[in-house]
């Protein structure tokens, strides 16, 4: 089953275009890596799916990204909303400047949940589901700050998943992290599966290897090719995929 | 080569000797102020001074040195100044480094330079033609020159010094913050209220220290718009601040004790704005960490 279908998509910072006519489908439950060269649009792309896009002046987008059937791009679509249940982790761990459970409960309490009972179990599931309650418990009411990057960005997780999301979106979420944390984050995304269906941007050919079910090759702004992992691994399409994969240009 | 030596030496001992200008006039002020406030204090008692609630400096047989209602209209009406030109500065604030477009901010933050560089006698000036009359015709009072009109126009003077930190500090906040908030389905709103200003708050807290500073240090202004009466403060009353107390009567006292204790409101004043600074640079140094 496909969870997102982008068609046609077409985006440009001001006249540059950054995305040229991408056309894909994600598939549900499991993990899609989006690969390529800097530069080449795939973190562009993984913000359209959350309408992360919004944010930034001058962006124009044409085309449609439908998610569960509907698109988003749709005047009657309320991008928070969509954004609740598209969650996404940044490249850089970035919790808030505030307590550990402050940063997890954050979301659930702006939509609503006050119960403090509520929230403990919010925290303490989401903080388990991302593998660092252990770590955490004693120090729930400690800085987010006070922990290793690894720790944030595993914390920034668990912040996500306090949401109860549908789709995870990661932009390069371990570019930023030491090896034992990335292996710990490799880890978790494949737990995460399970649960969620998973997009992640990663500049690691080998990170997109071990743990992705799909891997989509972008350059320039394209969408050069599109397959199951394996598949683009050990037998791709297109000359340019090998090169790179070969660490040939990157 | 040993020319170019004693210029660099002289140079040196001329940039130290500026850097200890400051230090020299510092302290100069802050001597001369306890020299010549102290022995009012002491005749007066420093109880009777500070909580004296009579100022009566000429009575021919007994004259009294009260200023507890100098100080508690510099209090009022720096609280009054504070709970009207905190909001409207921090709003402005936000308006500027989070919401406007950049054509929109560059004349708003125009006005704010320009509202900060209107010398205070101008306030004054202003306060005293339109705002006098105009609170004496809307509550119906014999004067319009009042707390309540200083406190107007003190909040008013403070704004700048509120806005400019502000929207510094907010300015300041790293986008990852936000857009982790915008991440999670949070709004504009809820991300500025909730992420930006807890985030910026040690800024912003330093931008509402500095109107403190301002309203509390400022004498020409709310001395054309208070009325400059020694009463205890009410809020349609003419009263006087602890500056206006000094800048009224100093031209006319004679040497002696009345003298002696407009030195002695102004070690208060001091004392005051001392206070107000340590809470400044303690803020600030809370904001670097």
């Amino acid at each position: 089953m496909n969870i997102i279908t982008a068609k046609d998509l077409n985006l440009y910072y001001g006249s540059f275009q950054a995305l040229k006519n991408i056309t894909m489908d994600i598939s549900a439950q499991n993990i899609t890596a989006f690969i390529g060269p800097s530069g080449c649009g795939k973190s562009t792309f993984i913000r359209t799916l959350n309408r992360m896009n919004d944010l930034i002046p001058d962006v124009r987008i044409t085309g449609d990204v439908t998610f569960l059937g509907e698109n988003i791009y749709d005047k009657s679509v309320d991008a928070t909303l969509l954004r609740k249940r598209v969650g996404m982790v940044f490249q850089a761990p970035n919790p808030f400047p505030m307590s550990i459970y402050d940063n997890i409960a954050y979301g659930p309490r702006i939509y609503g949940t006050k119960k403090r009972i509520l929230l403990d179990e919010i925290v303490e599931k989401s903080l388990r589901d991302a593998a660092i309650w252990d770590e955490a418990k004693d120090r729930l009411k400690k800085s987010a700050l006070s922990l290793s990057g690894g720790q944030q960005q595993r914390l920034c997780i668990a912040r996500a998943l306090a949401m109860q999301p549908e789709v995870l979106l990661m932009d390069e979420p371990t570019s930023a992290l030491d090896p034992i944390s990335t292996t710990k984050i490799e880890e978790l995304v494949m737990e995460l599966k399970k649960k969620y269906s998973i997009v992640i941007v990663t500049h690691n050919m080998q990170q997109a290897a071990r743990i992705s079910d799909y891997t989509a090759f972008f350059l320039l702004g394209e969408l050069l090719e599109n397959n199951n992992t394996n598949a683009i691994f050990s037998n791709p399409k297109d000359k340019r995929t090998e090169d790179y994969i070969t660490g040939r240009f990157g | 080569m040993k020319i170019k030596n004693i210029i660099e030496q002289v140079m040196k001992s001329f940039f130290f000797i500026c850097g200890m200008m400051t230090i020299i006039a510092m302290l100069t002020i802050a001597i001369y102020l306890i020299i010549n406030g102290v022995p009012a204090i002491r005749e007066v008692g420093l109880f009777n001074f500070l909580f004296g609630q009579i100022w009566a400096p000429v009575h021919s047989t007994e004259p009294q040195f009260g200023i507890l209602p100098f100080i508690l209209t510099s209090i009022y009406g720096t609280f009054g100044a504070v709970l009207i030109g905190v909001p409207i500065g921090l709003m402005t604030a936000i308006f500027l480094s989070k919401l406007s477009n950049p054509k929109i901010s560059v004349v708003v933050n125009t006005a704010v330079e320009l509202l900060a560089g209107i010398p205070s006698v101008v306030y004054g000036f202003i306060g005293l033609s339109v705002l006098v009359p105009l609170v004496r015709e809307t509550f119906g009072l014999l004067s319009g020159a009042t707390l309540f009109s200083a406190i107007i126009v003190l909040s008013i003077m403070i704004l700048p010094n509120i806005i400019n930190v502000s929207r510094v500090a907010l300015a300041a906040v790293p986008t990852k913050y936000e857009e982790a908030s915008y991440a999670l389905g949070a709004t504009k709103m809820e991300t500025i209220f909730k992420v930006s200003m807890p985030a910026a708050r040690s800024g912003i807290a330093a931008g509402v220290v500095l109107g403190i500073g301002r309203a509390i240090g400022e004498a020409m202004a709310v001395m054309m718009v208070a009325g400059n009466v020694a009463n205890m403060p009410e809020l349609f009353r003419g009263v006087r601040f602890l500056t206006t107390a000094i800048a009224s009567e100093l031209s006319y006292a004679a040497a002696g004790i009345h003298r002696n204790a407009l030195f002695s409101i102004a070690l208060v004043l001091f004392v005051f704005i001392i206070i107000i600074n340590i809470v400044l640079n303690l803020l600030l140094k809370r904001g670097v960490k």
